[in-house]
């Protein structure tokens, strides 16, 4: 008999949710700051099965409306980063990033946070995207699953960065399971009031599923189109000076995950001539002419897609509990 | 102080350098005021007959504002013709004309060295990010500006023409806290409609909460700059103006 037995994962009694990593990407920003105005209203909350830490993760930066004062904080969170030597002259956002690593973390230690929903805006055209290291997180993709349903008119991918736990480098990487929520177009410094809601209303629905999932509820499987970075493009440059000597193509911009073929225009130069796709194999493009990764080299990236099968899920019960404790001491 | 705020702010905008250069404090300058004197020596003096004829200030902006070019006086014929000629060079494609004559809202730009000081203004693009068509429509401008140049440096005589303006009247800002936080966003039905009537009564700003907050004034108003990333410092969530024809008066070559 072939019946889908719910995978029964542990329950996720905290959460954090996460704005202002980067100082400038003010959706975020502004939705912390609300929401940590809500819980000093309420005061203590329910002290029910989910308890929500609200935090704006880089103040220096968020108050200069900066994406970072020293250095990429959601860069630093590698395991290498968090347990390196810290000299008294260290980058601002290393120090932060090990005050957060205490405060969610520690990464990779039983206390750490369960779930990490990290704030971002972008300026391309992404629609809604979950940003997560892992393609078989079935909680991640569970929460992206409600989101689509939820929010149907929402554009939403999920992509997938194939780095291990080990070399995982951003804040979301520090709670148990983790994901960034990345909403564009926006320009940087800038609060758009449709990206706003949309992330605003996003998030409720995270903390919704997470309370169902919590309270025992049964979430049927089904499937997610995963978006796996596979790589990155940069800009045609200058040899001498470095400087970018093409924009991307203005058949290309703005056409996120919308599919790459051979051939087709990358780039144009200043002086009006085509670059074209060289890569051998149809990917999709994201991340086109995101502002904060010129410096880093990335004029866009390039996906596979794959249809993933999700399982069924459920919490698990006190009596699933004691039962793998007793199958453990039983090995 | 919020001139402290300012100055840190603005030297953080160049997205080229990962670290800050930092002020060093006591008597030397801010770098931009440096620059400022700079570009006094090189184009000006500001004022006296050695300043440049011409200066175009070149600029983009988050807001949804297309090709707009910025006039400082509306008396300035020449800049007048140059910029009735840019619009019917561009046309079908808008190039509209922005006009800051406004005793307290006008800044003293760059370009005001020269004689003749030329804003040109693209968007919208957000800061740090380079976009083709927006490039490409910058640089038609341009063009026709300075083919403008040439025409009236061989002698050719422009005839009398009216230009339609939008002049600055107000700045708006957002709705801010006691602590100066701003409490509400440009509203979805504004965000993007530069350059479109805003009535008495029509929706101007949303609450983080949800809340509408509406347009109050005595009458329709032009808004432009709506949303500009750099004005959130400046407390400019938009600027009013008003539509107005200007005439410019006949030039040639002396």
């Amino acid at each position: 008999m072939e019946v889908d037995e719910p995978v029964r994962l542990p329950r996720l009694p905290r959460v954090a949710v996460c704005g202002g990593t980067h100082g400038n990407e003010l959706s975020g920003v502004y939705l912390v700051r609300e929401l940590l105005k809500d819980l000093r209203e309420k005061d203590a909350e329910d002290g029910g099965p989910l308890s929500v830490l609200v935090v704006l993760s880089n103040p220096r930066a968020t108050q200069q409306c900066r994406r970072y004062i020293d250095v990429d904080l959601n860069r630093c969170f590698s395991h290498a980063t968090l347990n390196g030597p810290v000299p008294d002259a260290s980058p601002y956002e290393i120090i932060l990033s090990r005050k957060l690593n205490a405060l969610l973390g520690p990464k990779g230690g039983q206390g750490a946070v369960d779930l990490v929903c990290d704030l971002h805006n972008t300026t391309a055209n992404m629609g809604l995207c979950f940003i997560a290291y892992s393609d078989s997180d079935w909680i991640c993709l569970h929460i992206f699953k409600h989101l689509q349903r939820q929010m149907p008119d929402m554009p939403m991918r999920f992509i997938h960065y194939d780095v291990s736990k080990k070399e995982s480098y951003s804040l979301d990487s520090v709670g148990k399971h983790g994901f960034a929520l990345e909403i564009g177009p926006q320009p940087h410094g800038v609060v758009r009031s449709t990206n706003y809601t949309a992330m605003k209303v996003g998030v409720q629905h995270v903390l919704d599923w997470v309370r169902h999932f919590n309270s025992g509820s049964v979430f049927e499987g089904g499937f997610v189109d995963v978006f796996t970075m596979v790589k990155k493009i940069d800009y045609p440059r200058d040899s001498q000076t470095h400087n970018i000597t093409a924009a991307v193509h203005p058949h290309l911009q703005d056409r996120d995950f919308c599919l790459l073929r051979p051939e087709d225009p990358l780039f144009q130069t200043f002086s009006g001539e085509a670059l074209t796709y060289k890569g051998s194999e149809p990917l999709y493009p994201f991340f086109i002419n995101e502002c904060a990764y010129y410096e880093k080299g990335v004029a866009l990236s390039l996906a596979r897609k794959r249809r993933v099968a999700v399982p069924p899920i459920r919490a698990q019960t006190e009596e699933d509990k004691q039962a793998s404790f007793a199958s453990e001491e039983e090995e | 102080t919020s001139c402290e705020i300012q100055k840190s702010h603005k030297s953080s905008r160049q997205k080229k350098n990962q670290k800050q250069t930092h002020a060093t404090g006591g008597d030397e300058l801010p770098y931009e005021v440096q620059r400022a004197q700079e570009i006094n020596r090189t184009f000006g003096p500001k004022g006296s007959p050695e300043a440049y004829d011409v200066i175009f200030d070149l600029h983009n902006t988050t807001s949804n504002m297309g090709c707009t070019l910025i006039l400082e006086s509306s008396k300035d014929s020449f800049n007048l013709q140059m910029m009735n000629y840019i619009k019917k060079a561009f046309a079908p494609a808008s190039c509209l004309v922005l006009l800051n004559e406004h005793p307290h809202l006008k800044y003293s730009t760059s370009r005001s060295v020269a004689k003749h000081p030329v804003g040109l203004e693209v968007g919208p693009q957000p800061q740090g990010v380079l976009r083709s068509n927006i490039f490409q429509a910058m640089r038609v401008i341009l063009k026709h500006a300075l083919d403008f140049i040439e025409l009236f440096n061989e002698g050719m005589e422009f005839p009398s023409c009216t230009v339609e303006v939008f002049r600055v009247l107000e700045r708006i800002d957002y709705p801010r806290d006691a602590n100066g936080n701003i409490i509400a966003m440009v509203h979805t039905n504004l965000q993007d409609c530069d350059w479109e009537p805003l009535n008495p009564g029509d929706p101007m700003f949303q609450t983080f909460d949800g809340q509408t907050v509406h347009y109050q004034g005595s009458g329709t108003v032009y808004p432009t700059f709506i949303n500009e990333a750099a004005y959130y410092e400046k407390q400019q969530a938009f600027l009013t103006t008003r539509r107005e024809t200007l005439v410019a008066s006949a030039i040639r070559k002396a």
